[in-house]
């Protein structure tokens, strides 16, 4: 019972890391058609910032307590800044040309992980957090460590300001009808390219956080750490429908306890394999992912 | 036509895939009542409307009201005072009603007249929290339509409001039409003759891509020859097209 | 009386100057069988070239950095027949690479078999996983092509490293056996023989390209890269030659994965990651997608500047510069990621279309100064 219970925690706090990059992804796919492979450059760069403030360099930033939600904040602007600017400086010039668009993004996606190893090496390097967040907790006779209710609980507000940001908001309703029909948005007198660079930021914010909370997840940061975990945030995508946030919350769900345990009850690494030839699976029976419509 | 024309459109050119769809469209839309843009299918009236808007790239001048504004993006056109309802009536399926409408709020093009929107089409009302895509055609024609009444406009462009729509809804469509072009001149794509008749003063007639012809509505309707010579209809009394023949 | 005199003067003078211009090309058409046969008299050649290469041009080091480089070119080359000839954007060609490296490596360590039956079964396998998986990926168009090839290519990775049955070595990758290689393909004395290997490699890639974008199902594969529903309109099924595009990429790819094994002597884990068919899409931009040599100038520079700016990054010049030059200069990935995005932005159509717009904009000099 307790596995079970350790299990599910774990794979919902996978899940939770997930949806807080693949959420971003999908806006942006939906919107923009661009799928965005320097996403886990963004994770990487939250992830850093946040690290790099709670290591003692932000003066006021530190390990514990207010200081430690001070670098995360810190680490989650830097990835916010870096979204916008790679809109603003390398997607945006290529507005007419769609796949160069991706190709772009590329390069940034092998560019930045790249970069990071070269200022703070290609090593793991130990993240700070608080203590109260490196303990444990009982639930139903388990010890579940603390950080997967922290990635968990910043998921599903992420989730919830989401949802209300696209029901709610002008912004959100530009965006929602974005993903529809995106001429027909420019031909009711919107400048669509503003919801581009605001769904990179909120991609970019989400992916950040992500990365910032992630590293209390993993209790280590890497260069390589975001863009290993795109490919989950792919699949993640696929399965929820491009465009859809409600979609991709479910699909990570589903993918993180799938990994979880199949990584636990059959040979490790096979949970990893399940999920991507599920991915090929889903893709092949429908080709528009499961929901195919933003909510 | 002494007066300067609203909309003064020459040598419009649209190349897409490598292909010239336009070559060298002119047209003008005078600054009251309908002007009707006709042709065969497959002319480049939708081609030319969207070449207007800058919706397909395109090149030559598209002046309104003396501004050249062919180099402007859709938005910043649209913006100067055009309300649009393109040809398979861009409706958002995911949007509610009321959310398709609030959509189509401009700052700067006076207050949203929801009043007037609802008035004429009090199903957009009753209907305002059901999703878009669950409509009928007519019922999303109506929005479509709505969304151009909403805001002040200089020009209304729309794109075969009642193609497809049983002859009711396309009766109640033509009447809207007739009574939005007593405030703001509209340019009208249509294959209903019957329409064009009834709401049109002027007339261009596109083949190939260029401008065939252009002048008074009655004229070219009153003329068998020519309009069978242009719009490719046939000898006698001229039978509307029905929906059917056009899809 | 002046004003006949210059025109005759031009017109006598129009002629003349085009004529060695007219000569020239014919000439030139000859380039690349000139490059061939110095790429192929290289190894015994003693000629430094300092800059480019470390030792001189037949050294064993100098032809394993080529051998190298020629290889990536074929690869690049192999791999537009999908991005650049048809359209196709596949983000898991590394798996048919390293499926032909490790499935010959298999066949040599577990069946003992001879390198050349072991040569034939890994390519069979590699143009058999291309078969199946291309058959079921194109399935599906535009991005989830990309992906479903992505996620069959993850799968091959994560298979790789987790090392079943102890056969692909995991993370370490696993060395071919030498007591198995025929003893001219071994050693470092025979670095020459793998680098005519190599360029029988690229030749033969080059030659296959060429050959099939020319062929009626070339034209075909043009014509879905232009506009696939056209293809349709026409009564053509695109599935099919799409298929074969893959299948011929799929088998060149393993082919090379084969050479890739002779001449590092083993498989690595890395050559089945996405980041490895990424540095293929990398190439193949860089160089010019869609043409005939672009890929392969792309292939080779990138082999080549990945190297020397590992070698630069560990070198005094570097280790001496202020930070902010230091830490991107010694990145590799980083310089090449740069340069990928400015590529992209700056040059659309790679340097592949150098030429032909520096000819424009001499030739739009030339007009202005007129």
């Amino acid at each position: 019972m307790s596995t079970l219970v350790l299990l599910t925690m774990t794979g919902l706090g996978l899940g939770a890391l997930y949806f807080l990059i693949a959420s971003g992804l999908s806006l942006i796919f939906g919107l923009m058609d661009v799928l965005n492979f320097a996403h886990g450059a963004l994770l990487s760069i939250g992830a850093y910032g946040t690290w790099w403030a709670a290591s003692g360099n932000l003066p006021g930033a530190g390990p514990g307590g207010a200081g430690f939600v001070l670098a995360v904040l810190f680490g989650t602007a830097v990835g916010t800044a870096a979204a916008v600017l790679l809109e603003l400086a390398v997607v945006r010039p290529l507005y007419t040309r769609p796949r160069e668009q991706v190709l772009a993004t590329v390069g940034v996606g092998l560019a930045v992980p790249a970069l990071l190893s070269g200022i703070w090496g290609p090593d793991a390097r130990t993240f700070p957090g608080p203590e109260a967040l490196s303990g444990t907790f009982g639930l139903l006779g388990a010890q579940v460590p603390v950080n997967r209710l922290v990635l968990i609980a910043a998921a599903v507000v992420v989730l919830v300001a989401l949802r209300l940001f696209l029901g709610r908001t002008r912004h959100g309703l530009v965006v929602r009808a974005g993903v529809e029909d995106r001429a027909m948005v420019t031909a009711l007198g919107i400048d669509v390219r503003r919801a581009f660079t605001l769904v990179f930021a909120i991609g970019g914010c989400a992916a950040a956080l992500g990365g910032a909370l992630g590293g209390l997840y993993f209790g280590s940061v890497d260069p390589r750490q975001g863009t290993s975990l795109l490919i989950f945030a792919f699949v993640v995508v696929v399965t929820g429908g491009m465009g859809s946030v409600t979609g991709a919350a479910v699909a990570s769900v589903v993918i993180g306890l799938v990994q979880q345990f199949a990584n636990y009850y059959t040979a490790a690494g096979l949970g990893d394999l399940a999920v991507v030839v599920l991915l090929a699976a889903l893709l092949l029976i429908r080709p528009r992912g499961l929901t195919g419509r933003l909510a | 036509m002494t007066e300067q024309p609203l909309l003064d459109v020459t040598d419009l050119r649209v190349l897409i895939g490598g292909r010239h769809i336009l070559h060298g469209v002119g047209l003008d839309v005078a600054g009251h009542g309908v002007t009707a843009l006709l042709g065969r299918n497959g002319a480049g009236k939708t081609t030319t409307v969207r070449g207007i808007l800058g919706l397909v790239p395109r090149s030559g001048s598209v002046r309104l009201d003396g501004e050249e504004t062919v180099a402007l993006p859709t938005h910043a056109l649209v913006r100067r005072g055009i309300g649009y309802a393109p040809e398979d009536r861009g409706v958002f399926a995911g949007l509610t009603v009321a959310e398709n409408l609030r959509l189509a709020e401009r700052r700067g093009a006076g207050e949203p007249a929801y009043a007037l929107v609802h008035e004429l089409f009090p199903e957009l009302k009753q209907r305002a929290r059901q999703l878009a895509g669950t409509l009928s055609g007519g019922q999303q024609q109506m929005v479509a339509i709505g969304r151009t009444l909403l805001n002040t406009n200089r020009l209304i462009i729309a794109d075969e409001p009642t193609k497809g729509l049983a002859p009711k809804v396309v009766t109640e469509v033509a009447q809207v039409l007739e009574r939005a072009a007593e405030a703001v001149p509209v340019l009208l794509v249509e294959q209903n003759l019957a329409v064009v008749r009834r709401l049109a003063a002027h007339c261009v007639v596109l083949a190939d891509g260029r401008t065939a012809h252009r002048g008074p509505a009655d004229e070219l309707l009153g003329d068998a020859e020519a309009a069978r010579r242009l719009l490719g209809v046939g000898h006698g009394p001229l039978t509307p097209h029905t929906a059917e023949a056009d899809s | 009386m002046s004003t006949p005199t210059t025109e005759t003067h031009e017109r006598t003078e129009g002629p003349v100057t085009p004529a060695p211009r007219a000569g020239t090309p014919r000439l030139l058409r000859w380039w690349p069988a000139a490059v061939l046969l110095l790429l192929v008299v290289a190894p015994f050649s003693a000629v430094p070239v300092p800059g480019l290469l470390d030792g001189p041009l037949g050294s064993a080091g100098s032809l394993q950095l080529l051998a190298t480089c020629l290889l990536f070119g074929a690869l690049a080359t192999g791999y537009d027949l999908l991005l650049g000839r048809t359209g196709l954007l596949s983000f898991g060609h590394a798996l048919y690479f390293a499926s032909g490296s490790y499935a010959t490596n298999v066949f040599l360590l577990e069946a003992g078999l001879p390198f050349a039956l072991a040569a034939v079964l890994g390519l069979l396998f590699g143009i058999a996983l291309a078969l199946v998986l291309g058959s079921v990926s194109l399935r599906v168009t535009g991005i989830g092509f990309s992906m479903v090839t992505l996620a069959f290519a993850q799968a091959g990775s994560i298979l790789v490293s987790r090392n079943p049955g102890g056969i692909t070595g995991g993370e370490e990758g696993r060395a071919a056996p030498a007591g198995l290689l025929p003893s001219w393909l071994v050693g470092i004395d025979h670095t020459a023989n793998l680098y005519w290997i190599a360029l029988a490699y690229l030749v033969l890639t080059l030659s296959v390209v060429a050959w099939a974008v020319r062929s009626p199902t070339g034209r075909v594969w043009e014509g879905i890269k232009e506009n696939e529903r056209r293809v349709e309109v026409l009564g053509l099924k695109p599935y099919g030659f799409k298929l074969t595009a893959f299948v011929v990429a799929g088998a060149l790819a393993a082919l090379g994965g084969i050479v890739h094994l002779l001449l590092t002597g083993g498989s690595t884990p890395q050559t089945t990651t996405s980041d490895f068919t990424l540095s293929l899409l990398v190439m193949v931009v860089l160089g010019g997608s869609g043409t005939r040599w672009g890929p392969m100038v792309g292939g080779i520079l990138y082999t080549w500047a990945d190297h020397r700016l590992g070698d630069l990054a560990g070198s005094g010049t570097v280790a001496d510069l202020p930070a902010v030059l230091r830490v991107p200069l010694s990145q590799p990935l980083f310089l090449l990621g740069v340069l990928f995005v400015a590529v992209v932005h700056l040059l659309p159509g790679g340097l592949a279309r150098l030429p032909s717009r520096l000819r424009a904009v001499a030739h739009r000099k030339e007009t202005a100064d007129q």
